[in-house]
This record gives structure tokens, C-alpha cells and sequence, in this order.
């Protein structure tokens, strides 16, 4: 543990500021620690999924179907005999690209329309608030469903109706930010250093918006996720044969009284990448708390 | 007196829109003044202090010399150079020769970088030198504000107030700045650290000619620190003088309220309580004379009509009082 540390401490000295704040609070965050566990845990199982699935995901052995747990089925079959465990950890590969790219996008548009408004204001924030009002006033999900079917069925038209209908809260939770910001003595300071507009946003509010932002979408993950599993599950997401929890689940319904693994593993799944997220959310807020 | 201030603001006025209460609020725009027709001037290489109460309008005073907050009215003239339609590039050789120091070291510093870093970015902006020389001129500077080279790459949360105050100051330095506009830059700071920050801003002022605008609320630093003090009650200067003159023969009562209160650690000497009554009225709502005749202990029926009284008396001390020499000795005597 003390070489550990001495590794660490070293380390941190050599590598660049953010490093060195992460590797420290690694060092003493458990529920951050935990979830990044987790969630590293899940990255590795999909890119080593060829490897550690014992099955092809799609290939059907209609002698085994609905098999229950077994040494050579660990988590059972499916009603076309495909093996669980394989298809469950293919399907990570599926999920977590929906958390990164269903984030990604409403995280960067939302933080940008969002300074803009805050910093700016006047008629700029009086646009962006209106269009937030707009898409605030349409429920979530249907919303979506409306997006996804306009475009068609597919991962893409999710990622567009994520981005247009998600950036919403994170334009709202950087605008209140960048207001009480704008005020701080520090951008007063900034301003009277002569600094540009651009300098003042990039430099000094982005900063110290984005770990906000960054806290709210490693929670938002978990929404995505599980919007990502309902889209499917109503057959607008990912198409069979892929695997995808959310599609697993909703093809094993007919089958829950009879064959429970075919739902409960998928959404174990499920439950178990979105704990590690609402982890990495608890402890980067925690972390933000005590050291502000 | 030289006939070129460095900084000079004629009947400057900074008012800002508020929102009354209630129905009334709603169709009522009213306009809270926090400065009122305020003159003033900066000589090149002295130390002015602004003093006064919470909410008597000195800091949105400072902050509008700097063109930091709009004004609605009256002049600003820098060097020579008109403010009042200034274009981009006016106010960017304003940011070259001026700086400011704030009140919370803590909050005036940018908690996501090292002192080094917002250091170094306004020699970068500034082109103060060359990328090579970058790193040396901030150890230069924060060894001349005290602190050692070392401090470079900590953040401010890490420092104590006073280190933080001096890495500000560093900050503004940097910029080798003409003016500084000192806003309460000592107030959040513990005595012995405030002892500190005044003899550093004093030495600095002597080593480099720096103009100081020293915006307070006490008054011991102020007599110590300063070669002239402007006095402010509600938005205006009531009275503006050499530091020895109006610290001994105040002319408005407000000052000498002010003077009188001044804590002192003689046990014997027992702080007057019948000089300043109640509470300053609203700026929403300014009464018609002299806005000081509420708490006024020699107010009379003059004090209470018209307009506020106008600086006056000679060049170099101006008071805006009715009261004549001979009733105002009375102000410093305190067996009145």
C-alpha cells in the first residue's frame, strides 16, 4: 500500500494538474473508486467480447432452447437457443455505446448554447430559453418516440433524438452556473485585465462550469441507458438479431413466467453499468464538495 | 497640484435599474443611484482614498472609473483620454495601464489555476515578454509581492487569505499597471496580515510611482496609506481633502462622525455615541437637501430643501456642508 501510494505521489508530480487532482482523489474516493471500477469493468468485458463470450451471440441452437443455468449455459439459453452470457456481454458493447454518444452530444450542445445564453444574455438567452421552454413542454419519451419515428427505427435516430431533446438540462444547469459566474469577483478581475470575451468564457467560466456538467451527465448516463433500453424495447432502437439488454428483456417477456433468465440477466446488466455511473457521479460531487 | 490628472471624473453618475416591491414594482421602473454626480481626481503617482459606509456607492465608484459598469452620466478621462464614447481600442489602453485589486483574495483568483498560470496569462495577453522570459517575470513578481517562486504552481484554495491577497496583487502588477484600483483589498484580512498587504502597496508605490485609488472602510489604514481621502455618503463626495487636513479639521459632519469612531486602544478614551444616529434612508428614495440632514446632529431648516449642497471651500479641501467655519470647529471638539 505505502509503495502505492509513493508510486502515485511520484506520479502526480510529473503528470499535468487534472492527473494529479484525479489520482488524489482516487486515492481517497471509494464510491468514485467503486464506479470507475465498474464501469472500467464493463469497457473491458466489450472490447474483450470475442474472446470471453463461450458462444457467438447470434448463432441459434434450437436443441437448447430456454435451457435453464448450466456449467455449459451459465446464464441459460433463449427461446432460439442463443446462449445469455454471450449475448449479454456483446450487448455491452451495444449499451455503452449508447451511454457515450447519447451523453456526448446533448452534453456539448447543451454547454454551448447554454454559456452562450448565460454569458450573453439579452435576446440570445431570451432564443435559447424559449426553445428550452419548447422542448420542455413535449413529455421526454414522447418526444423521442416522435424524433425516432419521423427518422425511422435505428441507433442513429436515437443518438439525434437524444441530442435534440437532451441537451435541455444541461443548457439550463450551465446557464445557472455561468450567471452566478458572470458575477464572481474573479471574471470582474478578468474583465479588468482586459481579457476577451472568448479568453473570459474558454479560461475562466468553462472551467469551472464543466466539472458541474461533468458530475450531471455521469448521472444522466443512467438516464440514457435506460431511455436507450425502453427505445429498444419498444422496437425503435437497436433491431434483432443484435443483442442489446434492452431488447433482450422485451424478447424475453413472453417468457417470464417460464424463463426468468432470459429477462433477469440482461437487466441485472443493466442495473449493474448504471450503479457504476451513479457512483462516478456520487463521488465526483462528493469530491467537488470538500474541496471547494 | 499638477494640471494633469492621471484620472479624472467629472459629475459621474451610475445608477442601476431595480424592481420596486410589490404590484407597484411590476409598472414602476425605479432607478436605485448609487453614484451621484461624483468629480474627482487622481494625481499621477498618489494614493487617493474613498471612504465610507456599506452602500455609499465607492466600489460601483471604482468599478465605473474602470468603465466596469456603465455610467449614465457625466465623464471619465484617463491620461488625457476620453472615456465617455470610448471605442474598443480606448478601453483596451485602459486595461494596459489600470488594474484592480478585489476584496476576497479567494474569490478574485480562478479556483482551476495555479498562480503561475493566471500570472503568466496576463503577460501573455499583455505581451508583457517573450514566452521564454514568462516564467522567470512570475517569479519576479511573486517575489515582490512576497511570496517566493514556489507558489507558482498552487492553486488559490491551497494558500492562506494573505498569500492569495499578494498573489492578486502580483496579478495586477503584472500588467505594470499605471493605477490600481484597490477595492477593499484589506478589509478580509486579518489585522497583522493587513499591516502587511498596506506596507507592501506603500513600498510598491514608492519603488515603481504607482497611483493608488484606495477604496476603504477603515479609516486608521486610510490615514496611513493614503496623501488624499474623498469621503462618500449615499452616492456623493461630501468631503475631499489632503489626508492630515480632513483627518484633523473635518468639515462635514459625517466625516468627523466617522473620525470620531475610529476605535482607539486607550481605555480612557470612550467612543462618542450621540454623533451618528439611525440608519442611512434608501438610495431609492434620496430625501430633497443634503442627504446626510436625517442623522445630522446640526442639521437646520436649510439642510432640508433643495438640492444637495455643492463641494466648496478652497482648492485643495472641499467640503459639501452648509455649515460655516466657525460652527464646524465645533465638529472636532468632543467636549462639545
Amino acid at each position: 500500500m505505502t509503495a502505492l501510494t509513493s508510486t502515485q505521489i511520484s506520479m502526480g508530480q510529473r503528470v499535468t494538474a487534472p492527473l494529479r487532482r484525479l489520482s488524489r482523489d482516487l486515492s481517497q474516493r471509494t464510491t468514485l473508486k467503486i464506479g470507475l471500477a465498474i464501469v472500467l469493468g464493463w469497457v473491458l468485458v466489450a472490447l474483450l467480447a470475442p474472446w470471453i463470450s463461450p458462444y457467438d451471440p447470434v448463432y441459434q441452437d434450437l436443441t437448447t432452447r430456454l435451457a435453464p443455468m448450466s456449467w455449459a449455459h451459465p446464464m441459460g439459453t433463449d427461446n432460439f437457443g442463443r446462449d445469455i452470457l454471450s449475448r449479454v456481454i456483446y450487448s455491452a458493447r451495444v449499451d455503452l455505446q449508447i451511454c457515450l454518444l447519447g451523453v456526448i452530444f446533448p452534453f456539448i450542445i447543451g454547454t454551448v448554447l447554454g454559456t452562450f445564453s448565460g454569458y450573453i444574455g439579452g435576446w440570445c438567452d431570451a432564443i435559447v430559453m424559449r426553445l428550452i421552454d419548447i422542448v420542455l413542454a413535449f413529455p421526454f419519451l414522447v418526444l423521442m418516440l416522435a424524433i425516432i419515428t419521423i427518422l425511422g427505427p435505428g441507433l442513429s435516430s436515437f443518438f439525434i433524438a437524444m441530442a435534440l431533446v437532451g441537451w435541455v438540462s444541461y443548457a439550463r444547469l450551465v446557464r445557472a452556473r455561468v450567471l452566478v459566474l458572470k458575477q464572481s469577483d474573479f471574471v470582474l478581475a478578468a474583465r479588468s485585465l482586459g481579457y476577451s470575451h472568448s479568453r473570459i468564457i474558454c479560461k475562466h467560466l468553462l472551467p469551472n462550469v464543466l466539472t458541474d456538467a461533468v458530475v450531471f451527465s455521469m448521472s444522466d448516463v443512467v438516464l440514457v441507458l435506460l431511455n436507450g433500453a425502453a427505445i429498444s424495447y419498444l422496437g425503435l432502437g437497436v433491431q434483432p438479431p443484435v443483442a442489446e439488454w434492452g431488447v433482450m428483456v422485451t424478447e424475453g417477456q413472453g417468457f417470464i413466467t417460464t424463463a426468468w433468465w432470459l429477462t433477469a440477466f440482461p437487466g441485472l446488466a443493466i442495473v449493474l453499468l448504471a450503479v457504476g455511473f451513479s457512483f462516478i457521479a456520487d463521488g465526483l460531487s462528493e469530491n467537488r464538495g470538500g474541496t471547494q | 497640484m499638477s494640471s494633469h490628472p492621471l484620472l479624472e471624473v467629472e459629475r459621474l453618475s451610475v445608477s442601476f435599474p431595480v424592481t420596486g416591491p410589490g404590484l407597484k414594482g411590476l409598472f414602476l421602473k425605479q432607478k436605485l443611484h448609487a453614484v451621484n454626480a461624483v468629480s474627482l481626481q487622481v494625481e499621477p503617482g498618489s494614493v487617493v482614498g474613498l471612504v465610507g459606509e456599506s452602500g455609499s456607492g465607492k466600489s460601483t465608484l471604482g468599478r465605473a472609473m474602470l468603465k466596469l459598469e456603465p455610467s449614465c452620466a457625466g465623464s471619465i478621462t484617463f491620461d488625457g483620454l476620453q472615456l465617455d464614447n470610448a471605442t474598443q481600442s480606448d478601453i483596451a489602453r485602459l486595461r494596459q495601464q489600470t488594474a484592480m485589486i478585489f476584496q476576497d483574495p479567494y474569490s478574485s483568483l480562478n479556483p482551476r489555476q495555479t498562480l503561475g498560470e493566471a500570472i503568466a496569462e496576463v503577460l501573455k495577453v499583455h505581451r508583457k515578454c517573450s514566452a521564454e522570459k514568462r516564467a522567470s517575470r512570475v517569479d519576479e513578481l511573486l517575489t515582490l509581492t512576497g511570496l517566493s517562486g514556489d507558489y507558482k504552481s498552487r492553486y488559490p484554495k491551497q494558500l492562506s487569505g494573505g498569500q492569495c491577497q499578494r498573489a492578486a496583487i502580483a496579478r495586477a502588477l503584472a500588467i505594470e499597471p499605471r493605477l490600481i484600483v484597490a477595492d477593499e483589498c484589506v478589509a478580509a484580512l486579518d489585522v497583522s496580515i493587513q499591516a502587511q498587504i498596506v506596507n507592501l502597496l506603500l513600498e510598491l508605490q514608492r519603488k515603481i510611482n504607482l497611483t493608488l485609488l484606495f477604496i476603504a472602510h477603515d479609516l486608521s489604514i486610510v490615514r496611513r496609506l493614503c496623501d488624499r481621502v474623498a469621503v462618500m455618503y449615499l452616492g456623493r463626495i461630501v468631503e475631499e481633502g489632503p489626508t492630515e487636513s480632513v483627518f484633523s479639521h473635518p468639515r462635514h459632519p459625517y466625516t468627523a462622525a466617522l473620525i470620531s469612531a475610529i476605535p482607539d486602544i486607550d481605555p480612557e478614551r470612550r467612543l462618542p455615541d450621540t454623533l451618528l444616529r439611525g440608519e442611512p434612508p434608501s438610495p431609492l428614495d434620496l430625501p430633497d437637501g443634503c442627504a446626510f440632514h436625517t442623522r445630522c446632529c446640526f442639521a437646520r431648516e436649510a439642510c432640508r430643501k433643495g438640492e444637495a449642497p455643492e463641494l466648496r471651500g478652497d482648492g485643495n479641501h472641499q467640503y459639501a456642508c452648509l455649515l460655516e467655519a466657525g460652527e464646524a470647529e465645533r465638529l472636532t471638539d468632543p467636549m462639545r
